[in-house]
């Protein structure tokens, strides 16, 4: 099965990135944006198709390696 | 004094700190690959600076999960001193063995210069051969060096004497929190700091302030 991992900066990390692409927004007349926050997006193929097995086994990978969990929280999405 | 250089795929100051070590020490260092899961005896353990892995990931994410480090973390477990710099400390945090992380800088900007720092304690075996205050001419070159700690982490930083260094107040070249250059473990054993001491340690560097910063520890572990 698939695995989609979110991972975004939480609220209070101050992203300098996230600003900057803001603003170039605003320069390109997308008047409308309030903020912007950068993340990123881990796309896992995995080998089982046990829905709970997948999801404890990368939960513990965000814990050890694909998330700072000082800076970051995790979302997981499974699919077949 | 022997001491050890880990090297990781992308450290590049390596050889600096060799250099400085052996300068200080009169004894080459050993240097580790990344995928060594032994280190020999010895009194410091030195994570260089560079763009280890390609700072891929996050900076220092992939090399403190590298097969040596489990040996590093075992050998400051036991009170073996850890200095971490630049790209050293991004792995030290990390791995876990200092609070926090380093941010892309506030101007996102690569940053290379020379900027002033304050010795924030002598308190510790890295910085015993400074005297508190005392302002320091160090380099840095980071993309990654705004340090971010919770407000909690930084308070507890503060109260248990734990900033070793400081960027002066107002030159601040990264928009780290509380103008935070270097930290300490609470076992005051590990160092993680920004600046380059290592290349401000001979005459033909800018600056010989980083000197002291290795006799220092030479004072302790010899």
């Amino acid at each position: 099965m698939k695995a989609r991992v979110h991972v975004t900066l939480k609220p209070g990390v101050v992203d300098p990135e996230g600003a900057a692409i803001a603003r170039s927004l605003g320069r390109l007349g997308f008047g409308g944006v309030e903020a912007v926050r950068v993340g990123k997006v881990f796309e896992l193929a995995l080998a089982t198709s046990d829905t709970d097995a997948a999801r404890a086994e990368v939960e513990a990978m965000c814990e050890k390696l694909l998330a700072n969990p000082v800076i970051q929280s995790y979302r997981i999405e499974l699919a077949d | 004094m022997k001491t050890a250089v880990i090297v990781f795929p992308g450290s590049n100051c390596d050889r600096d700190v060799a250099v400085a070590l052996r300068a200080v020490t009169g004894t080459a260092p050993a240097m580790v690959w990344h995928g060594d899961s032994v280190l020999p005896r010895t009194d410091l353990i030195v994570l260089p600076g560079g763009f280890s892995y390609g700072d891929y990931l996050r900076c220092g994410a992939m090399a403190a999960r590298s097969p040596v480090m489990q040996a590093v973390l075992e050998a400051a477990r036991h009170g073996t001193p850890v200095l971490g710099i630049c790209n050293g400390f991004q792995i030290l945090t990390e791995a876990g063995l200092l609070p926090g992380t380093l941010l892309r800088n506030a101007g996102l900007s690569f940053v290379c210069r020379t900027v002033n720092v304050e010795v924030a304690t002598a308190d510790s075996a890295f910085t015993r051969g400074y005297e508190a205050g005392a302002r320091l001419r160090l380099p840095i070159a980071h993309h990654d060096g705004n340090y971010f700690a919770d407000a909690e982490t930084l308070d507890r930083l503060e109260e248990e004497d734990r900033v070793a260094f400081r960027y002066v107040e107002g030159e601040n070249p990264n928009g780290s929190a509380r103008n935070i250059a270097g930290i300490l473990s609470r076992s005051r054993t590990v160092l993680g700091l920004m600046p380059h001491p290592e290349r401000a340690a001979e005459p033909v560097h800018p600056s010989t302030d980083g000197r002291a910063l290795f006799e220092g520890l030479l004072g302790v572990m010899a």
